[in-house]
């Protein structure tokens, strides 16, 4: 059954995904992404309605809540050609550090949201000791102060690195694949696509939980859609965060469009029928790219976790706004510590 | 990280309206507009200072942004109710 697409077998793909995926938890393989990619607008909300099935099914009705901030913003030498804070192009981003009682105060505020994930991240290709430094005097300032998990995206790690992040106590590292491996040297030059998965192969192997997502919108095709769905599959990592292109001002794709909001809703819901154990989490662009209604379209098609405020260098919903979102459509945030 | 209280008084505040877009950076007499600017304001902080269009150091963090122009000081906004 495996590879042999639903036009092939003449059979409706969602009718395939419901007994594969729903009922025995298999998930989709990467021609049957595309072929989910593929329906139409008269399909979404049967797929959406599937993929909240799924959802329910392997992870609950709970949400994952998670804050974000940037420990060092801008200045990066990567060239991620979505990133505006990569130091090599014009993008009006101006490299700054956040000192510690500052990242101590960003903890507090969104612990007090109910969140159980806080997220620090570095614009840098990998960690230096400066940073290594920082890391280690903040995880330890919010562990005193704070109950909440962090998590570190600090970019390539080495194997040194990566035991001393486990022994600071981070339960979590983010580490993106950003695209599927054929449209990735479209995206980054500065590093390779195995580069990536080093860092998520050791991250794996450290017993820290692996957060490893991507972007669309990009100007990917299709296909190249679901071999990042594939590929993120093959992984299994404990999180997948799902970006919608931002175009960022002075960025390569700084002049893309947003996505279609049914393109992005039914990313969503492919994505979740590929990762049917895993946290798919709202990241960047959804209040650009789905806005209020789109949102809630997605949180009932597939995503189980948000991030809570502000990004990294641009402005989120208001938490109160998620928060009552979340309490309607009767998810509750997902306790510290509370697993499936 | 709030502009020093002590800073004599004429100094303009990097929030305060002036002659450049904090958004674009551009001069915000320019015929073309500043609308999507506007629109674009509330997913982003300030970039530019509005005094004197130097690009300004900005921290955002879950609740607020704090955004700097060396010569101008700085503004801080919380961004939660
Ligand atoms: S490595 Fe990260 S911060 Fe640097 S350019 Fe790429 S995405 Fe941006
Ligand atoms: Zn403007
Ligand atoms: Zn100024």
């Amino acid at each position: 059954m495996h590879g042999m697409t639903a036009q092939a077998t003449g059979t409706d793909i969602l009718d395939v995904a419901r007994e594969q995926v729903l009922g025995r938890g298999v998930p989709l393989t990467k021609e049957q992404v595309l072929d989910v990619l593929r329906t139409g607008d008269d399909r979404l909300q049967d797929l959406l309605a599937l993929a909240h099935e799924v959802r329910l099914r392997y992870q609950g009705p709970s949400v994952e809540v998670e804050g974000i901030v940037s420990l060092k913003t801008g200045g990066c030498p990567e060239d991620c050609h979505f990133c505006s804070q990569s130091g090599q192009f014009t993008s009006p981003v101006r490299s700054v550090w956040l000192n510690i009682p500052e990242l101590v105060r960003a903890a507090k505020q969104t612990a007090a949201t109910g969140a159980s994930e806080f997220c620090i991240v570095a614009a840098v290709r990998g960690p230096d000791d400066r940073l290594m430094e920082q890391m280690r005097e903040g995880v330890a300032a919010i562990k005193a102060a704070v109950d909440i998990e962090v998590a570190a995206s600090l970019g390539m790690l080495t194997q040194h690195q990566v035991d001393e992040l486990v022994d600071m106590g981070v339960h979590r590292y983010n580490h993106n694949l950003e695209a599927g491996r054929s449209f990735f040297p479209r995206v980054v030059t500065t590093h390779s696509y195995d580069e990536r998965l080093d860092t998520c192969r050791m991250v794996k192997e450290s017993g820290m939980e692996l957060c490893c997502g991507g972007l669309v919108g990009m100007g990917e095709t299709l296909e190249q859609r679901a071999e990042l769905a594939a590929q993120l599959a093959e992984l299994e990592p404990h999180e997948v965060p799902l970006n919608f292109l931002n175009p960022r001002p002075g960025t390569p794709f700084g002049d893309l469009p947003p996505m279609e909001p049914a393109d992005a809703l039914r990313t969503v819901a492919a994505f979740r029928l590929a990762l049917p154990r895993t946290i798919l989490r709202y990241a960047g662009g959804r209040e650009l790219t789905l806005g209020d209604l789109g949102t809630r379209d997605g949180l009932l098609g597939g995503i189980n976790a948000v991030i809570v405020g502000n990004y990294l260098t641009t402005l989120g919903r208001d938490p109160r706004e998620d928060l009552a979102l979340l309490d309607e459509l009767e998810m509750p945030i997902r306790a510290l510590g509370e697993t499936f | 990280m709030v502009a020093d209280a002590g800073t004599p008084e004429p100094v303009p505040r990097v929030g305060d309206a002036g002659a450049w877009c904090g958004q674009c950076g551009e001069a915000r007499d320019d015929a073309a507009g500043h609308d999507r600017c506007a629109a674009r304001a509330e997913l982003e902080p300030p970039r530019f200072c509005v005094h004197c269009r130097r690009r300004m150091r900005v921290q955002v963090t879950p609740g607020a942004w704090t955004a700097t122009c060396s010569r101008h000081g700085s503004v801080e906004r919380s961004t939660w109710s």
